[in-house]
């Protein structure tokens, strides 16, 4: 039994545009220990969705994996079938997507959803229904015997995450691939959906790949973090080592980005300056040399990973010399 | 002088399925306040937030202003005059002076439209005549996005991108009050800072009000005037930003503001534990319907709904044993 889930290594995929390949990956690395939760931060359009969409073999028809393995459970993803693919996803391998609108089907009531999701078990219909609700009651919806009645429309936003997120719990999965599954959640219920996927890690021994804009949520439940820029992995390590001693500026930088980290009430919240660059036409050497307040002349050569401890690595000449970054003031 | 937008005792019904036990006793589908009596003021030029628990109806408050859901009670007042009360409403003299951000900014903007015809579309709708390629320049530039992402689509904008030609198709027809739900919604921190600081500038130049139903706590934290805090389709905590954030009254905002995460895996969190189920709209409990899952309630809130304290403008909430106050002036009179 392999000791990684997930383990990718060298990924990188491609889409044909009419202006030309964009790389939306480049030689990317990470892997998901089992039972443990997998962080991945980034700018908007850096990959994570793009990445997500090709361990569940969902790319677009314009994507090309360009190159490197995606092995689950020790086996190459890549090169199964697509009824190997089917098999795996939806029983070992859930989802929940960044938009819980497009995941439901309109036109059917959650019940007949949550009851068509689980297809594969012998289970009478009835027994199948009370299976949705009681996952319903798990992630906090309220009356949910009549409500399995009801359309997606008419739950709030908040309501449908919890819903995607009841129907990836179904299955019991080996991997839950999470795409921003609390950005429509309040405070107290991100906490408790957080809650919810630690005991169902700690009951089930589910791994889970979690993407979050939201810094709070990922130093809450991660394990390990990788950060992403521009369609590589730029920086990662335990979930320590990413908030106590980044040592990627790009890291840095999006940590002193974080309206969570000031605390004198500001209207003027930093940013960083510049754009992510046209993956279309990329620069030489380092991906984030346009906008690194660091760049010397070395940076025109890509730096590749530097190992600064066993679990830790940042693709940055200077990773090892940047002083450690200021903590949160209480 | 009036405010820009004042609603009061607002009040919105759905019908609710109703539990199969219910039908087979034979009592009908029955509503749901999702809206049940909320009040608040929005001045010119300022900015609101409103926060609470998901399902409590701060989207449906927003859909209400704009006419696209039914208004049961209360009113909507614009600029002093009624635009929306219970059966009626006449939007007709303010649709232009109110805009609305939607959430999702790709799903809200057709994809097979350039951004040329999304940020026409305003002027299109409200026939407005207007150089529309002059317009849709001016637009872009005034969100910082150079004049020649007129002729993208929606797919080959980035998130944010995406997001600042929704904020621009919303200013397009110059008006007095945007209503954003969940504008910063699954932006990085830091083109989330840009948006914002946007709005901010955009707030001081053009003097719009922003009307924004926001999850980030840290947010409202830095860009509010004054915030709502929503539970159950109620307001139970409302007022200036930095008091609230301070010294929170009501016992949903504290438990609410403290479950807001720090970005640091060994912050000295000290949650204050909401117990048990969110309530369900059908059967709200009695008293402070916040009672069955509160830390400190007394016996009085099992029985009377808390009367609005604090009438000074700054703050006001509705909870029988407020946090901040010592022990011995927080157990009320029996009633
Ligand atoms: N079908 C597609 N065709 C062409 N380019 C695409 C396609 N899908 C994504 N891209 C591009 O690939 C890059 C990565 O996009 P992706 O959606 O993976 O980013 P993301 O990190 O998930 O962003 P966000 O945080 O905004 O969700 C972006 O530059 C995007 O414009
Ligand atoms: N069209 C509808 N029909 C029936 N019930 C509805 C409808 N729209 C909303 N509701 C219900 O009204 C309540 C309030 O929903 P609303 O969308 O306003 O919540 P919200 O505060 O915006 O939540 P979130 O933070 O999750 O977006 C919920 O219980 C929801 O299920
Ligand atoms: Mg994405
Ligand atoms: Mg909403």
């Amino acid at each position: 039994m392999a000791d990684d889930i997930l383990d990718i290594s060298g990924l990188s995929v491609d889409f044909r545009t009419p202006g030309g390949t964009l790389h939306a990956l480049r030689d990317v690395n990470l892997s998901v220990k089992r039972g443990s939760v997998l962080g991945i931060v980034g700018e908007s359009g850096c990959g994570k969705s793009t990445l997500i969409n090709t361990v569940i073999g969902l790319l677009p028809s314009n994507a090309r994996v360009a190159g490197g393995e995606v092995r689950f459970d020790g086996r190459d993803m890549l090169k199964m079938t697509p009824g190997q693919l089917q098999d795996l996803r939806g029983q070992r391998m859930t989802a929940v997507f960044q938009d819980p609108m497009t995941a439901l089907n309109p036109v059917l009531t959650i019940g007949q959803q949550m009851v068509a999701i689980q297809y594969r078990s012998g289970a009478s219909t009835r027994e199948k229904r009370r299976r949705a609700a009681e996952y319903l009651a798990k992630v906090r919806i309220p009356d949910p015997e009549p409500r399995l009645g009801q359309y997606p429309h008419q739950f709030s936003g908040g309501m449908r995450q919890r819903i995607c997120i009841a129907m990836a719990l179904l299955a019991e999965p080996d991997l839950m691939i999470a795409d921003e599954p609390t950005t429509a959640l309040d405070a107290t219920l991100e906490l408790e959906v957080i809650a919810l996927l630690k005991d169902l890690q700690r009951e089930v021994g589910c791994a889970v790949l979690f993407i979050s804009h939201h810094l709070g949520a990922i130093a809450q439940l991660c394990d390990d973090v990788a950060i992403m820029y521009a369609g590589e992995v730029v920086e990662r390590g335990t979930v320590r080592e990413i908030f106590h001693d980044a040592r990627h500026p790009y890291t840095r930088a999006l940590l002193t980005c974080d309206p969570g980290r000031i605390r004198e009430a500001t209207r003027r919240l930093p940013t960083i300056p510049g754009s992510i660059p046209d993956l279309r036409r990329l620069p030489e050497g380092c991906i984030f040399r346009p906008r690194c307040p660091e760049r010397f002349e070395r940076c025109a050569e890509h730096p590749g990973d530097r190992r600064i401890t066993e679990t830790q690595f940042a693709a940055c000449h200077k990773a090892l010399d940047l002083a450690p970054l200021e903590r949160i003031e209480a | 002088m009036s405010a820009l937008l004042e609603i009061d005792d607002l009040i919105v019904r759905f019908r609710h399925p109703g539990s199969m036990l219910d039908r087979l006793r034979g009592r009908g589908r029955q509503d749901i306040e999702a809206v049940a009596g909320v009040s608040l003021r929005v001045e010119q030029g300022s900015t609101y937030a409103l926060v609470g628990e998901s399902g409590s109806g701060k989207s449906t408050l927003a859909r209400a202003i704009v006419g696209l859901v039914a208004v049961a009670g209360g009113s909507i007042r614009f600029e002093g005059r009624t635009i929306a009360s219970a059966g009626q409403s006449d939007l007709r003299a303010v649709r232009r002076d109110i805009a609305i951000m939607f959430q999702d900014p790709i799903g809200s903007l057709s994809p097979r439209r350039s951004v040329r015809s999304i940020l026409s579309e305003p002027f299109k709708v409200h026939g407005v005549d207007a150089d529309l390629s002059q317009e849709v320049a001016r637009l872009l530039t005034q969100v910082g996005l150079s004049p020649d992402f007129a002729d993208r689509f929606p797919h080959q904008l980035s998130g944010g991108q995406a997001r600042r030609v929704g904020v621009a198709r919303a200013l397009a027809l110059r008006p007095k009050l945007v209503i954003a739900d969940e504008p910063t919604a699954g932006l990085d921190v830091s083109v989330q800072g840009e948006l914002l600081n946007l709005m901010n500038d955009l707030q001081a130049k053009l003097g719009v009000a922003f009307l924004m139903i926001t999850h980030n706590l840290h947010v409202v934290r830095h860009v509010a005037d004054r915030m709502g805090v929503m539970y159950l389709g109620r307001l139970v905590e409302e007022g200036a930003t930095g008091p609230i954030f301070e010294q929170p009254r009501h016992r949903y905002t504290q438990a609410l503001l403290a479950a807001n995460s720090e970005p640091d895996p060994d912050a000295d969190v000290q949650r204050l534990p909401i117990r048990g189920e969110v309530p369900s709209l059908i059967a709200r409990p009695s008293g402070c319907e916040f009672h069955p899952r509160c830390g400190f309630a007394l016996d009085i809130c099992k029985t009377k709904l808390p009367e609005l304290t604090g009438a000074d403008g700054i703050r006001a909430f509705r909870c029988h044993n407020p946090a901040g106050v010592k022990t011995a002036e927080t157990v009320p009179e029996p009633a």
